[in-house]
């Protein structure tokens, strides 16, 4: 009976839980440590020890604690020292094109490649190559007599 | 032949970005707008035009800065008027973090907030504190790379100056 009521009192704990972590889903510390920058350091923040990045983990453990978001926390940080704050680009503006250009260029460098190789299969497989040598021509197998002929082989 | 070209423009461009900047003596001081650190609106080292100007790039984490902000408040207090004022940039803080300094020590010279670092980037400093004494027709005269202390203050800065408050 009696583990009963504690299998029943662990279950509701759980899913209370479960209730608050879904209706106000917190940024994670260290998650955001892990994708802003130290300013002066030049590192992630996560690997700074500087006296500003103290400064720094201290106003982010602020926000996280009071209960904003990634975006609310990241945009707090871009608001105090400026976009590149952010260890990974936008995806607007001219920072967008650090995803777009290595796609791009992937697609154009995969089209190249596959005119390519139809190219070389049209080429190898020969309707419009000649026909396959058949000897020598007349001319170059008297030659080759001749030539021969000088040599006692 | 466009994915190439694309590519290299985005070196160039990082490049020419990341180039070298800084100023040295003699040179015109840049003069970015920066917003106010305490109030609203923007304020520049053009807006002392006329003036000499000892621009002062601090952070509320810096230890020497602390040292440093009481030595140049009294220059201000002396000197500061018409001819003369400290220009202090907070750079590379949190604003909260730079109002409270102001506070702290009471500064009463104005300030500008450099969030980004782009205008320390613009001086070519190397950290903070630093100090650019500035003409009054925008060029620098002296350049402290570290904390100034009250004799170079006295016997440094203060001869260039027109000497009386006014």
């Amino acid at each position: 009976m009696r583990a009963a009521a504690a299998i029943l009192a662990a279950l509701a704990i759980a899913a209370l839980a479960a209730a608050s972590a879904a209706a106000a889903p917190r940024a994670s510390l260290t998650e955001i440590e892990s994708e802003v920058m130290c300013p002066v350091c030049g590192t992630l923040l996560e690997l700074a020890e500087s006296p500003q990045a103290k400064r720094e983990k201290a106003f982010v453990a602020r926000l996280v604690a009071e209960g904003k978001t990634k975006a609310q926390v990241k945009d707090a940080l871009v608001a105090e020292y400026g976009d590149a704050v952010l260890a990974l680009p936008k995806g607007s503006g001219f920072d967008l094109s650090a995803y777009l250009v290595p796609v791009i260029a992937f697609a154009i460098a995969a089209v190249a490649l596959a005119f390519g190789v139809a190219r070389w299969r049209r080429a190898g497989r020969g309707p419009d190559r000649g026909p396959p040598p058949s000897g020598p021509s007349p001319e170059d197998a008297e030659r080759l007599d001749a030539d021969l002929a000088r040599y006692d082989l | 032949m466009l994915a190439v070209l694309a590519v290299v423009g985005l070196l160039v461009y990082g490049l020419a970005s990341k180039g070298s900047s800084g100023v040295a003596l003699g040179e015109v001081a840049p003069a970015s707008s920066l917003p106010r650190l305490e109030g609203s609106g923007d304020g520049s080292l053009a807006d002392y035009r006329g003036r000499w100007v000892l621009v002062n790039f601090w952070a509320s984490w810096c230890i020497p800065c602390k040292q440093e902000a009481p030595l140049l408040e009294r220059f201000q207090h002396r000197y500061g008027g018409r001819a003369f004022t400290v220009l202090g940039v907070d750079s590379r803080d949190l604003s909260g973090d730079g109002r409270a300094f102001v506070r702290r020590y009471r500064l009463t010279y104005p300030q500008l907030r450099d969030g980004d670092g782009a205008a320390a980037h613009e001086f070519g400093t190397t950290g903070v504190p630093e100090n650019f004494l500035v003409d009054p027709a925008g060029r620098v005269r002296l350049l402290v790379r570290g904390p100034v202390t009250g004799e170079y203050l006295r016997d440094q800065v203060a001869p260039l100056l027109p000497g009386e408050r006014s």
